[in-house]
């Protein structure tokens, strides 16, 4: 099928040579009449090609078989009479080793060969990470004990995705504190504006990362869950504190 | 302290205590050059003003508009050519071709350094502080202040004051101003805050261990530029950010003062005054503002059927609705009584009375102890010289009242009259201690009778007397002698210059307790007082009132009470619907000088409890009698159909026909020659939302400790007290 439309092909393109006229010479795409009963079959399919422009009224872009376009035929300005050894071997060249995709793969297999190995085995290794990582939520205490938090809701306020909720009473020894610190970690965007508005370092992001939950409300941390964290991961807090400090 | 020595002292002193307040116009103008630009002003501007009047802000602390001029602040500093140093701006009138410069360097350091030494004691808890957010000194600081301090040394520590169970304070922040000390004294009339010690050692408090004890005391926190004074009852409870407001009135006394309620979420936080220049000032009492929390307890959220048994049983609408339709079924409409209570709001009312007259009952209002006033002209039950006329009055006489408790920003009004101008206010009755001279003429009726009769002193004062003015108190109207006394009183207006046509005065004023009273008697609700008639009613509908005779209801009558707090009406009623209250409808109510004004609501009802207005609508459909308006716009449309001036808002309309008002006397002119009581007990519980309200009952115990309270005793007291 293929082959027959190639050869088709070349007999439209040697059509001008056969229909040059005693007085005047016209190129192929210059006349629209068709010679031969043969060719007017021929030029109805392939009516676009013998003109210089396309007509947009006539014109179906989706008619026209794109792949002719890319063959080697048409790119070589025909099909060869005859393919030498020395055709394919340039074809091979061309085709082969002159593609940068074959050289990396190629480079990349040497490298790797002697490199060591990039991968962090991750649920029994772990990576470093910088003091300013921005992982779940903590409350921190001073070393008394005593909450940090003065429920001034800064953070509450500087929280673009309105996941924290506080409330507030005055304590028995008339002490600003919270009665409710609830973060939504399902709404949280991990900004860390809350520790940025905090202004006693009670609110922070620590470390972690690893406290995905199999329900949803497993996500909702209240006052005692954040204060748990806060005094599960303090040594670490306490240190990247100490770095972001320098920052400020 | 001067002042006080006088007031002490005032046999000696005749002469009425003056301040030095900048707004007396003296209407000679000049001008003077604010950054170049000339304005014309009045010359007892000072430079403040004409500033503010050229359109220029200049940051303040110790001034304000409504108080006596201070200067100690020294935060409007501004340059003056020509004056050596930098001058301060509220303290210091305008002279002609004063050349005012508000933008040079020395204004500028001026500001800094003032602000500089401001800080330098005041800490830095800002996030801890109540104030944060809504606190001058931060917006000052931030944009006339330094970047960084300069202080090194240590800030000092004052101890806190217990001022009461309003007033909570942080000593530390206090930049002494002195607005508080200045509000007390000459707004609230109390000499109980002042200074001690000099220099660093100043101190704000009470110079002996007191109570702020007047019925404003909460304007002061609202004053205090800084968190040295903040709301006891509103600590660490919401941030000013936090909070959506919504401009609504208060209904709580008879004035109907504009407030701005705060609400997070479907909570109330928190009432703030808003300006009205002829209710309120800015002024609004400890009531209005803090008895709100009364509507977070005791309430009626559901219908409540009370069995035979004595036990309770929660309804459904619906269930509530049948049982009513059985009840109403089974009386005639001359068998109904209706109860319409202090709080109730014009539509409301109007909705209860349109359903009872439909019904064929004409006793909307039953109750014994309301005012015996007509509601045939709208001059006999107003206060008609309104609020704003205690400007223009010269004489002042109260029949069996006590202004200080009934209406606490009017006696208010009048204090700084009487203190500023030397108004002379005459008692019939109970004698307060308003906190302001006057004179007391005696506590019985008959001390009216010979005023009326021409016979007592006082009436050659009000006979002299050009605007007088005649105060009487509904409660006093509400005796059993009430119509004899309101003759006396026109008696008494007949005869001097009460009413005064030249100078279009009327001083015959009803001063009312109740909101909801003025409206009624404008929708045409006269008070019912056939007494003996009460006792064949089978079928007894209390309308939010709390405040009846339990001798008035007949004890085989059937009880229902639509209202919003658990009190005496729903403890007595057995059916109970539950209704809104204030803050939770949209409604309008009529003050006492017969200015309508719209409350809106700010948030929702709980659980079932509905607007009024439509479960008396519902009721309507149920009983075969429809109400024709479905909507609260086709209601107050019903409403401008029986009283046109019920819906123009925040208006005074001139009631007229005063003297068919003085001449129509009924009754009897025979007092029964008791005293006048006191007419509110305890200032802190007047109503159901009062009574229920825990910090209310916190005053009362603190203020009066005598008088009954709700609660028990607290487990933890307040301040650890």
């Amino acid at each position: 099928m293929l082959l027959s439309r190639i050869l088709r092909r070349n007999r439209a393109v040697m059509l001008p040579i056969r229909s040059i006229g005693s007085n005047q010479r016209l190129e192929a795409h210059e006349t629209d009449e068709p010679r031969t009963p043969e060719d007017s079959q021929f030029l109805a399919h392939f009516n676009d090609r013998k003109k210089k422009y396309y007509d947009p009224y006539s014109h179906d872009p989706q008619a026209e078989d794109y792949q002719d376009s890319i063959l080697m035929s048409d790119r070589m300005g025909g099909v060869p009479d005859e393919i030498t050894s020395a055709d394919i071997s340039e074809n091979w060249f061309y085709t082969i080793y002159k593609t940068e995709i074959t050289w990396t793969v190629f480079f990349f297999g040497a490298y790797s060969a002697f490199e060591p190995d990039h991968i962090i085995h991750y649920p029994w290794e772990k990576g470093p990470l910088s003091p300013l990582f921005r992982g779940e939520h903590a409350l921190r205490r001073y070393p008394t004990g005593e909450e940090r938090c003065i429920a001034c809701k800064l953070c509450e306020a500087a929280c673009p995705a309105f996941a924290i909720t506080i409330e507030t009473e005055p304590r028995h020894d008339d002490a600003r504190r919270t009665t409710k610190y609830d973060i939504d970690m399902t709404k949280c965007i991990f900004c860390g504006f809350c520790q940025e508005a905090c202004p006693v370092d009670a609110i922070v992001e620590g470390p972690n990362y690893e406290y995905s939950t199999v329900h949803h409300e497993e996500l909702l941390y209240d006052k005692v869950k954040l204060l748990a964290n806060g005094d599960k991961w303090e040594p670490q807090l306490a240190r990247n504190l100490e770095t972001r400090i320098i920052n400020r | 302290m001067f002042t006080q020595l006088l007031r002490r002292n005032r046999k000696l002193f005749t002469a009425p205590v003056r301040y030095f307040r900048p707004t007396q116009t003296l209407n000679n103008k000049f001008d003077i050059f604010v950054d170049g630009k000339p304005i014309t002003v009045d010359s007892s501007y000072t430079i403040f003003q004409a500033c503010h009047e050229a359109g220029v802000t200049i940051p303040r602390f110790c001034y304000h508009e409504r108080l006596a001029v201070a200067g100690n602040c020294r935060m409007c500093l501004v340059e003056v050519e020509g004056a050596p140093k930098p001058v301060a701006s509220c303290a210091m009138n305008v002279m002609p071709n004063m050349k005012v410069n508000t933008k040079s360097e020395t204004t500028k350091v001026a500001r800094g350094g003032v602000l500089e030494f401001l800080l330098a004691n005041h800490p830095l808890d800002c996030p801890i502080c109540d104030q944060g957010g809504e606190c001058d000194l931060q917006d000052i600081s931030q944009v006339y202040g330094y970047q960084e301090s300069r202080f090194n040394e240590y800030k000092r520590a004052v101890e806190d004051k217990y001022l009461g169970p309003i007033i909570r304070t942080v000593m530390n922040r206090c930049i002494h101003c002195t607005r508080c000390i200045r509000f007390t004294e000459q707004v609230a009339g109390e000499h109980t805050l002042g200074t001690t010690g000099r220099g660093n050692y100043t101190e704000i408090g009470t110079y002996v261990e007191a109570l702020v004890t007047n019925e404003l005391s909460a304007n002061a926190v609202d004053l205090c530029p800084v968190g040295a004074l903040t709301h006891l009852p509103y600590t660490f409870v919401a941030r000013p950010w936090e909070l959506k407001s919504v401009y609504s009135i208060d209904v709580l006394d008879g004035m109907g003062s504009a407030i701005e309620v705060n609400y997070r979420g479907g909570e109330l936080m928190r009432i703030l005054p808003r300006v009205h220049e002829e209710i309120n000032l800015e002024w609004i009492s400890d009531k209005t503002r803090h008895a709100f929390d009364g509507l977070k307890k005791q309430r009626l959220s559901f219908p409540i059927l009370k069995t035979p048994g004595g036990d309770i049983k929660e309804l459904k609408w619906e269930e509530a609705m049948d049982i009513m339709r059985d009840q109403f079924d089974q009386v005639s409409g001359d068998e109904i009584a209706g109860f319409v209570g202090k709080l109730a709001d014009l539509e409301s009312t109007l909705a209860f009375r349109d359903l009872l007259h439909r019904l064929g009952c004409e006793h909307v209002e039953s109750s014994s102890i309301a005012p015996k006033l007509n509601a045939n002209l709208r001059s006999e039950y107003l206060f008609n010289s309104t609020i704003p006329g205690v400007e223009d009055a010269d004489y002042v006489l109260m029949v069996g009242s006590n202004i200080r408790t009934e209406a606490p920003l009017l006696c208010s009004r009048i204090r700084s009259r009487v203190d500023e101008h030397g108004l002379e206010v005459g008692i019939v009755g109970y004698a307060p201690n308003l906190k302001h001279r006057y004179s007391h003429h005696g506590t019985t009726t008959d001390t009216l009778k010979e005023i009326a009769d021409g016979s007592h002193p006082a009436f050659e004062k009000l006979r002299e007397a050009k605007r007088p003015m005649v105060i009487v108190s509904s409660h006093a109207l509400s005796r059993d002698d009430g119509e004899a006394i309101l003759n006396n009183i026109k008696a008494i207006a007949e005869s001097t210059n009460v009413i005064n046509h030249e100078e279009r005065w009327n001083g015959m004023n009803v001063l009312h307790n109740d909101i909801g009273r003025v409206g009624a008697l404008d929708l045409g609700i006269q008070p019912y007082s056939g007494k003996d008639n009460i006792k064949n009613k089978k079928l007894v509908y209390l309308l939010a009132a709390d405040e009846f005779r339990e001798e008035d209801i007949p004890e085989d009558a059937f009880v229902i009470y639509q209202g919003h707090n658990g009190d005496k009406g729903a403890n007595f009623a057995d059916l109970v619907l539950p209704g809104s209250s204030y803050l939770e409808k949209h409604g309008s109510y009529v003050n006492m000088d017969g200015r309508t004004q719209i409350g809106r609501k700010a948030v929702t009802a709980p659980a079932l409890a509905r607007e009024d207005w439509t479960i008396l609508r519902a009721l309507s459909e149920e009983l075969g009698a429809p109400l024709p308006y479905d909507s609260i716009e086709e209601l107050r449309s019903r409403m401008s159909d029986l009283a046109p001036h019920l819906i123009k808002y925040d208006a005074l309309e001139s009631s007229g026909f005063e003297d068919l008002v003085v001449k129509n006397k009924r009754g009897s002119s025979e007092m029964n020659g008791t005293t006048f009581e006191d007419p509110i007990d305890n200032f802190y519980m007047t109503d159901s939302i009062s009574r229920n309200s825990q910090v209310m009952a916190r005053c009362s115990k603190e203020f009066n400790p005598k008088k009954f309270t709700n609660f028990k005793e607290p487990d933890i007291d307040f301040a650890g007290r």
